[in-house]
This record gives structure tokens, C-alpha cells and sequence, in this order.
């Protein structure tokens, strides 16, 4: 390594980049971004992330399907998506790149492990000549690094097998973004010691390719310039950095501190949901209890039981595990018991795209079930929201004797953002109370009576005088008895969907996002899109647009007021990532003509496709 | 009332003397006449009150079916779910509320056939609940299909040309799956059928109590080879733990054990003795898994009499005191702290 000082290095000073870590899923790079991400959130930019990583634990090395990746933007200003075309790529090897290459910007930069470009893996990447060679990559600045050797140097000595020096390469190549996008590294050690505190060996291993790699950019006269990316203007708070489906269980702790019930979640391991199992079990020292049920059925039925037992009761799946649950969803309907199920959505039908996002299990959360069976749904926008929407759903179900689905996706349960995180007694309680006992001589107990919500009491077991019995078959009105009488059945699913329906009364009026409250076109998006929505409206806004944008996360009821603010538009765009749920239920319910823009790819949209597409709409000639 | 801090406190609690008649509910039972269901409610009816759990503290639980509607007609607390999943169900309310005393009532094609997954999970977790399988061989509720324990080639409306089905064997089939309690009554018998139900009431863990039912519109007879007094003495083997296995109208048979395989012994013989046939060890595992393969029908090649009683016992943790033994322990580093959980490692000041 040559000894350089005072080098001319050029600074330059960005608003925002974005970064892809792309690599073999064996190469580490979810790990690398992740700490990439956590230390650049500490130091004050906004970001989101976007892991993208393939269905196969270990897809075949080397090979397109095996390419992981870990996308992330980040900026000194507000950041609400991963980024549509990428600055950085970090390849890893010739697949990563090949499979990345059309995401890169021109003129941009391509951090390249040379020995991932070896004869074997451009076999295995199906290139004929080496793009690191051929002259493929003129168009933009590549650094072609020894990734792999220059780890196996800074490693010699260690005592340690080849096999884990090489897993450290990845640690090499956060070294060496640390130094070109100045960021300090003392979080990521602290973090290092504590992963592997238990092999002190593998711990220092990763350090010293850490360090190696800060340590060649800062000496070696490859890179000519260093990059800045300022703090961001945030909303004045106090930041962390978290994950969706982190965020989706700590909302689930909290519901059960602020409602004084006990929390219960029965679940069934399904990618991408799992992780909110993994979170909850964690933390039993919140009393929080979590049954790791035999199938998806039993996942729901239990938390039934534990719900007719006084519990906060929850479910945690996804699509496949959702087809599976409805009966029992429909049992809790009438029951009339609080179920919160949270439905992290990804690419259907059947096993469809375990790992890729989508969001089309809306109309099955609306209508999945067999009966006249409406449910409350909510979803979440962004991983941050994850807290507020769960939270919500739990405080509904409960206020509402209701099961309540909460829906939200493989992008945002698994991306990550800075979260200006409530303190404990900023969220409101809603504390709830079971049905009085009763003595012999009191009026007999009618289970079926209801409040002025619709919702009827929470008679747990035991309680003294309120022996009773529920079930699935049709109840008379108040006594809750067997009946099969038309009328009553009539009321009955009267009833039910007025208690759901009455919700609207119990939630905030839609607004409007960004823009003017009557206009030419609003963009009405739920759920994920929130990112993409906000950045196509805001920057087609300062370019003079007239486009608003306004985003639901009430999806059953909506918002009472959601009807005139529709009108108050010449036209409504929908974009949504699946067939067109949404827009069916707006057309349903609105009777306004609406245009779709819809995708399906497992990805979410980007930036770019959504103002096109806004534009293309303002154009549109009147039909 | 918060719903955790139900007894448990030592305290005896001062309990109103209970008859079954308050253990029945107010709803009028609608099985057919003469079917096995009533005398099942009325024997559970019947020791309730010598159980001394207070009538708020009990749930039926319950799935589809004709025996289904049994928590109808129980003046306790029940739910009467879904097809096959009582089961899971009691399995998150005993989870939740260790405190209650969950019963599980359920049909042969509820618990073995649509439910049969969540019937193996609960045995092998084996939560302190008792499940009442009430077994008639038949699916009554649809009016008249084949189930999972009728007999291959049985005749019935969806098998005209009789069941291609090997049945199950639903007692060895709770052993196979890590059953704790494990036992089987008629519901002719009454005497021994609520000295079962007391059984398998004191029992810490999931009692399987299998109960013989028959269905008079549908299969009619199915049992009788067991319950008719002037055939029961020769077919029916009455376990008692300590005892030896001793059967025949005038207790003149006996079981012998050779290895493995038992054998049927002639206690008249000169040269056959009590002494050396086979005591019944609840205890034992291995033992109680040969019991439950005395599943032959009469008159058939290696006939054993059907064995009636408790098969096996064993004393094994459950699922719902472990589940708080690990929240307790892990409260004893503190109560969770949801300040702290919100906030994380690491946090920074956006001003
Ligand atoms: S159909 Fe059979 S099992 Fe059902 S109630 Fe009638 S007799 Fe009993």
C-alpha cells in the first residue's frame, strides 16, 4: 500500500444517494446494509431501505437467481423511498452486477470484488467476456477492487480457516463505504462485539476487515473523492432506526400495556411475517405469551381461545396463512370476540412470490370469508407506520368486539426508516372492562347486548353469574341463544355490519397529503405506496403540477368524509400493487370513474413510473 | 375483576353445595331420543359437583357435530366452534387462562378426521385439559357418511359399495402421539363411565377419555358386541392398575404376556395360574401401546377382548405452566420497561 498523505481529495457535498449492496445471499450483504443504514441514520439522515433478497435460503452461488440485495437511500433531505435508480452498486460478484447493472444511474459508480469476476462465476452468470475487461462499463466509474485478497491479507496471522476470512468481505466492503461517505464507525463495532460476543475470534476478524477497508480508501490513491451527505431537517424529535415488522410488535406490547390485557399471539412461521414471532418472544418479561401453533388454523383458533379469555388476542401471517384462517376469522366475526390478524402481504396466488411484496389481499381481507362477514381493516404505510396501524387495530378490536385485519407488506415489514419513536405516555390508553359479575337474583346475563358502539360485553370465563355459551351457529339478538329464525338472522347481519360501519365514528377524517383540496387529479394511494406517492406528488408539485395526493390507512370503514373529498377532484388516480382492489371498492362505493395504475412485479413502484404515469393522467383528453 | 387474579391464592374457597341439575342449562337437548349423547351429558352432569370447581371457572369447549352441542347444555361457560378446531382453541385458552378448567367435547370426525392435527399437538403439549371423544363411528350430523373410525367395508350413504378406509385406532394413535392420559368408557356403562370422567378429571395434563356412543339413527349397534349385557362379560376387559388382566363371564380368562405378544389363557386349566398373567401397569408405555392394539373386531383371527379403563398415565409437565414458568423467569430480570423498549440501543436528537 503506498503511503499518501495529503493526497488531493475532493469533497463534494450530495443531498441524497442511494446505494445497492448486491451479492451472493452467502456474501452478507443484508448484514452490510443494514449497518450501513443504522450508522447513517445515528448520524441524522433520513433514509429507507429495501431488502431484496431471493425465496431459496441458498439459491445456487454465483448464479443470477442467488443475487441478495440491500438497497438504501439516503439524504439530507426527507427520504421516503429506497430509490429508483441507484449511485452505487457494490457487486460482489458478475452475477450481482449483471443482474443491478440496469439500475445504476450514468456516470455512476460500480464498487466491483474482482475476484467474484473469476472464469468460474462468469460461467455461472451465463457473460461471455468479462464486463470488468471488455470495455461494457464505459459509461460509468468503476473501481475494480481485490475484495477477497486484500481481506485474506488483512487477515493473515488471525489463525483463522479461509472459509471465515472470506465470510469477512463483506465487513471490508462497509469499511470502505464508511470512508467514501464519511461516517464513523463506532456504532457498527459496537455492534460487531455484541453479534459475536460469544466468538471473540470471528468478532476480531471482522473488525480488521473493517478497519482494512476504511484503511484502503483513506491510502490508496483509487478514490479522488469523498462524499458529504448533511443531516436531514426532520421534524424536531428523538430518532431510531427501525424495521416494519420490529415496529408491528413493539405496537403490540404497547397495545397490551395501554389496554391492561395481557397480550397473546398465535402464529404460524411464514415468510415474510416471521420476524414479528421472533420480536414478540423475545419479550417475555412483558408477559407477553406466544404459541408457536401446528398449522395457520390452529395459530387463529388459538388466539381466539385466548381472546374469549380475556387476552389481548393476535395472529401474525401472511397471504397462504390468511386463505387458511378465514374460517376462523369468521367464527371471531361472530363470536364477536377482539382478533387482531396481521396479514403481511406478498406476490400471490398460492405460494406466489414468498418474497416479494405486493398488496393484493386487500379484497380478501374486505371479503374472504363465506356469510355476509365484514371486518375492520387497516393498513400501514410505511415501516414506522407499522407501530401507529397496529396499534389502532388493537385499540378497534377491542372498543369494538371486533377481529381487525392489519395489513401490511414484504417492503415495509422488512425496510427500515428513522422512527421519531413515542414515549410511553404519549400513547392513548384504552383500557377496557370485562362484564361485571353478576348474583343469582340479577337479571339473567344477555351476552348479545350491545352499547352504543353495537359491540357487546367481554364476558370472560371466570367470572361469577355469567356462565353462557357462544358458538358459530346463528344467535338469537341479546340472549345470544341458538336461532335459526329469518328475521332474527336478518338483524343479526344487521347488526354486525352497524358495528363495524360505526368505526367511521371512531377514526380521523381523511385528509389531504400534499397539495390543494380540490384540483384537477388526487392520487389516492393506501398502504406501502405511501413512499413512492409522496416523492412522485411532492416533486410534480415543484414542477408546477396540479396533482394532490392523499393516502388511506382506514380501508373498512373509510373515513366518513372520504366521499367529498373524492368529488372535490375532476379526477382520482389509483396506484396500487395488484390487479386493481382498492379502485373496485372506491368504484363500488363512490360510483366515480377511477383510473388504475396498478403493478405487480414484487417490487415496489418507482418514482419515476408514478409521474409518468400522473402526467400521462393530467394529459388524458376527456373521454 | 381482572382476569388474572382468579384464585391461586391458597385460600379455600367457600363453595355453594352443587347438584347437576345446575350444571344444566336452560336450552332444551335436541339429540334424538335414545341417542348415547344423553347419557354422556348426564354422567358428566352427575360429577361436576363432586369436582369442586367452581361453575364460572369451567368451559366446554367444542367443535361440529352431533355430541358438538353438548356446551349448550352446560350452565357453564362454552363455545361451540368449528370443525375440528375445539381442540386448538382450548389449546389458546388453557395457554392463556391456566386457571380455568377446559374440557374438550368432540365427535369422532371432529377430533380425528378434520381436527386430527390439532388432536396429535395437543397430546404431545399435553395441557391440563380433558378431551371427551365421543365415538360412534359414524358422521350423525350430515346424516349418515362413513368417519375415520368406522370399519372397512362399512356401508353407509357415501360408501354404497362399502369403506375402502383402514380405521383409525384412536388409542393408539394418542399414545403414538405422547398422550399423558389415556382412556376408554361406554356410554352404557355408567358407573364406569363417571369413574373415567373423574379420572381424567384429576389428571395434570390432556386426558384423552375415548367413549364409546352409539348412534341409533345411524349406527345403531355399532357397540354391542361391548354393551349388550349377555356378550359384554366375554368382550370387554376391565383395566385396573395392579390388577391382573382378567376377563369371561365367569372371570375364567386370562391375559398372558409372552415377550410382546399376549395371549389368551384359560384360568379352569390345572396348570394356569392368576399369578402369572399379565398385571396392568398404568405406567407403563410400552404395555399400554399393546392394550391399545386389542382392536380386532369379535370372532376375528387374533381376537383380544376390548379393553375398557385407564390404559396409561404418566406425569409429565404442562404446556401452560411452562409457558409461565419462562415469563416468570424472565421477569425476574425486571418487568418490561416500555420506554425502554421503544427507545432501543441507540437513539439521536433531531433538533
Ligand atoms: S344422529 Fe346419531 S349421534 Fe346424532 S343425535 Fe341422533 S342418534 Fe345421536
Amino acid at each position: 500500500m503506498s503511503e499518501v498523505k495529503n493526497r488531493p481529495l475532493h469533497v463534494e457535498t450530495k443531498q441524497d444517494v442511494t446505494i445497492l449492496f448486491a451479492g451472493d445471499s452467502g456474501d452478507g450483504m443484508q448484514l452490510t446494509g443494514t449497518q450501513f443504514s443504522e450508522t447513517t441514520a445515528i448520524l441524522g439522515n433520513d433514509l429507507n431501505t429495501f431488502p431484496n433478497y431471493p425465496a431459496e435460503i441458498r439459491a445456487p452461488a454465483g448464479t443470477l437467481a442467488g443475487v441478495s440485495g440491500f438497497q438504501v437511500q439516503f439524504g439530507s433531505k426527507e427520504i421516503f423511498t429506497p430509490g429508483d435508480k441507484i449511485d452505487v452498486l457494490v457487486a460482489m460478484n458478475a452475477a450481482a452486477l449483471k443482474a443491478n447493472l440496469k439500475l445504476l444511474k450514468e456516470g455512476k459508480i460500480i464498487i466491483a470484488n474482482v475476484d467474484g469476476f473469476d472464469a468460474k462465476n462468469l460461467q455461472l452468470a451465463n457473460c461471455k467476456t468479462n464486463p470488468l475487461e471488455d470495455g461494457s462499463l464505459v459509461k460509468y466509474h468503476v473501481y475494480a477492487i481485490e475484495i477477497g485478497k486484500l481481506t485474506r491479507m488483512a487477515l493473515e496471522g488471525t489463525g483463522l480457516g479461509t472459509k471465515e476470512i472470506d465470510r469477512s468481505k463483506n465487513m471490508f466492503v462497509l469499511g470502505l463505504l464508511f470512508w467514501l461517505y464519511n461516517r464513523p464507525m463506532d456504532y457498527a463495532i459496537k455492534n460487531i462485539q455484541e453479534k459475536f460476543k460469544k466468538k471473540p475470534e470471528i468478532a476480531e476478524a471482522n473488525l480488521k476487515a473493517l478497519q482494512a477497508g476504511y484503511n484502503y480508501g483513506e491510502a490508496t490513491e483509487v478514490f479522488t473523492t469523498r462524499y458529504e451527505v448533511k443531516k436531514a431537517q426532520l421534524p424536531a424529535g428523538t430518532y431510531r432506526h427501525i424495521m416494519g415488522n420490529q415496529a408491528t410488535a413493539y405496537a403490540l406490547i404497547a397495545a397490551s400495556k395501554k389496554s391492561g390485557l395481557p397480550l397473546f399471539l398465535g402464529s404460524y412461521p411464514i415468510t415474510p411475517a416471521s420476524d414479528i414471532l421472533h420480536e414478540l418472544s423475545k419479550h417475555k418479561n412483558f408477559g407477553v405469551k406466544t404459541f408457536q401453533a401446528e398449522d395457520e388454523i390452529a395459530a387463529m383458533c388459538a388466539a381466539i381461545g385466548a381472546a374469549y379469555g380475556g387476552c389481548l388476542a393476535v395472529t401474525s401471517t401472511s397471504g397462504p396463512g390468511m386463505d387458511l384462517k378465514e374460517e376462523a376469522i369468521g367464527l371471531a366475526a361472530s363470536l364477536e370476540l377482539p382478533v387482531v390478524i396481521i396479514d403481511v402481504q406478498r406476490g400471490g396466488p398460492s405460494t406466489g412470490l414468498p418474497t416479494k411484496t405486493e398488496q393484493s389481499d386487500l379484497l380478501m381481507a374486505m371479503f374472504g370469508r363465506h356469510g355476509e362477514s365484514p371486518i375492520p381493516i387497516i393498513a400501514a404505510n410505511s415501516p414506522a407506520d407499522c407501530f401507529n396501524a397496529t396499534f389502532e387495530a388493537a385499540r378497534l378490536a377491542v372498543e369494538f368486539m371486533t377481529p381487525v385485519i392489519c395489513l401490511t407488506d414484504g417492503y415495509i415489514a422488512n425496510g427500515a426508516e428513522p422512527w421519531r419513536f413515542p414515549t410511553a405516555s404519549e400513547l392513548p390508553d384504552f383500557k377496557v372492562k370485562f362484564a361485571a359479575p353478576r348474583n343469582p337474583n340479577d337479571a339473567p346475563f344477555l351476552p348479545y347486548k350491545r352499547n352504543e358502539n353495537g359491540a357487546r360485553e367481554w364476558a370472560i370465563p371466570g367470572t361469577k353469574g355469567l356462565e353462557h355459551r357462544v358458538g358459530g351457529l346463528e344467535k338469537q339478538h341479546e340472549t345470544g341463544n341458538i336461532s335459526y329464525d329469518g328475521e332474527n338472522h336478518e338483524l343479526m347481519t344487521k347488526l354486525r355490519a352497524e358495528k363495524v360501519e360505526k368505526i367511521a365514528n371512531a377514526i380521523p377524517l381523511q385528509t389531504i397529503d400534499n397539495g390543494s383540496s380540490k384540483g384537477k387529479l388526487l392520487v389516492l394511494g393506501w398502504g406501502s405506496t405511501y413512499g413512492s406517492i409522496k416523492t412522485a406528488v411532492r416533486d410534480l408539485r415543484d414542477e408546477g403540477y396540479d396533482v394532490s395526493h392523499t393516502h388511506l390507512t382506514y380501508l373498512n370503514p373509510f373515513p366518513k368524509n372520504l366521499g367529498e373529498l373524492i368529488y372535490n377532484f375532476d379526477k382520482v388516480l389509483i396506484p396500487e400493487l395488484n390487479a386493481g382492489q382498492l379502485s373496485r371498492l372506491i368504484r363500488d362505493k363512490f360510483l366515480v370513474p377511477v383510473e388504475q395504475f396498478n403493478k405487480v412485479q414484487g417490487m415496489p413502484f418507482t418514482v419515476s413510473e408514478l409521474k409518468e404515469k400522473i402526467i400521462a393522467t393530467l394529459n388524458q383528453k376527456e373521454k | 375483576m381482572s382476569a388474572l387474579d382468579l384464585q391461586g391464592n391458597g385460600k379455600k374457597l367457600d363453595l355453594p353445595v352443587l347438584t347437576a341439575k345446575d350444571f344444566a342449562s336452560e336450552q332444551e337437548v335436541r339429540w334424538c331420543p335414545g341417542c348415547g349423547d344423553y347419557s354422556i351429558l348426564k354422567q358428566v352432569q352427575a360429577v361436576l359437583p363432586e369436582l369442586g370447581v367452581p361453575r364460572e371457572n369451567i368451559v366446554f369447549v367444542s367443535g361440529i357435530g352431533c355430541s358438538s352441542r353438548f356446551p349448550y347444555y352446560m350452565e357453564t361457560f362454552g363455545i361451540h366452534s368449528i370443525h375440528g378446531r375445539a381442540t386448538a382453541i382450548a389449546t389458546g385458552l388453557k395457554a392463556a387462562r391456566p386457571d380455568l378448567d377446559v374440557w374438550i367435547v368432540g365427535g369422532d370426525g371432529d377430533l380425528l378426521s378434520i381436527g386430527g392435527n390439532h388432536t396429535l399437538h395437543l397430546l404431545r403439549r399435553n395441557l391440563n385439559v380433558n378431551v371427551l371423544l365421543f365415538n360412534n363411528e359414524i358422521y350423525g350430523l350430515t346424516k349418515g357418511q362413513y368417519s375415520p373410525t368406522s370399519p372397512v367395508g362399512f356401508v353407509a350413504k357415501s360408501t354404497p359399495y362399502g369403506a375402502l378406509d383402514y380405521p383409525i385406532n384412536p388409542l393408539a394413535l394418542a399414545v403414538g402421539a405422547g398422550g399423558t392420559f389415556i382412556a376408554r368408557a361406554m356410554d352404557r356403562d355408567v358407573k364406569h363411565l363417571r369413574e373415567m370422567l373423574k379420572r381424567a378429571h384429576a389428571h395434570k395434563g390432556t386426558s384423552f377419555l375415548e367413549i364409546y356412543q352409539n348412534c341409533v339413527i345411524f349406527n345403531d349397534g355399532a357397540f354391542e358386541d361391548f354393551t349388550e349385557k349377555d356378550v359384554k362379560a366375554e368382550n370387554d376387559l376391565f383395566l385396573e392398575h395392579g390388577k391382573p388382566l382378567i376377563f369371561g363371564k365367569n372371570n375364567d380368562k386370562g391375559i398372558k404376556l409372552f415377550g410382546l405378544k399376549p395371549i389368551v389363557v384359560d384360568l379352569t386349566l390345572p396348570n394356569v395360574s392368576k399369578d402369572d398373567l399379565w398385571i396392568h401397569d398404568e405406567n407403563d408405555r410400552t404395555k399400554a401401546s399393546i392394550l391399545t392394539r386389542f382392536f380386532d373386531e369379535p370372532g376375528s383371527e387374533h381376537y383380544m377382548p376390548r379393553p375398557f379403563g385407564v390404559f396409561y398415565v404418566e406425569e409429565r409437565f404442562c404446556y401452560e405452566n411452562a409457558m409461565l414458568d419462562q415469563l416468570n423467569l424472565a421477569k425476574q430480570k425486571g418487568d418490561g420497561d416500555l420506554d425502554a423498549l421503544l427507545r432501543g440501543k441507540e437513539t439521536w436528537v433531531v433538533s
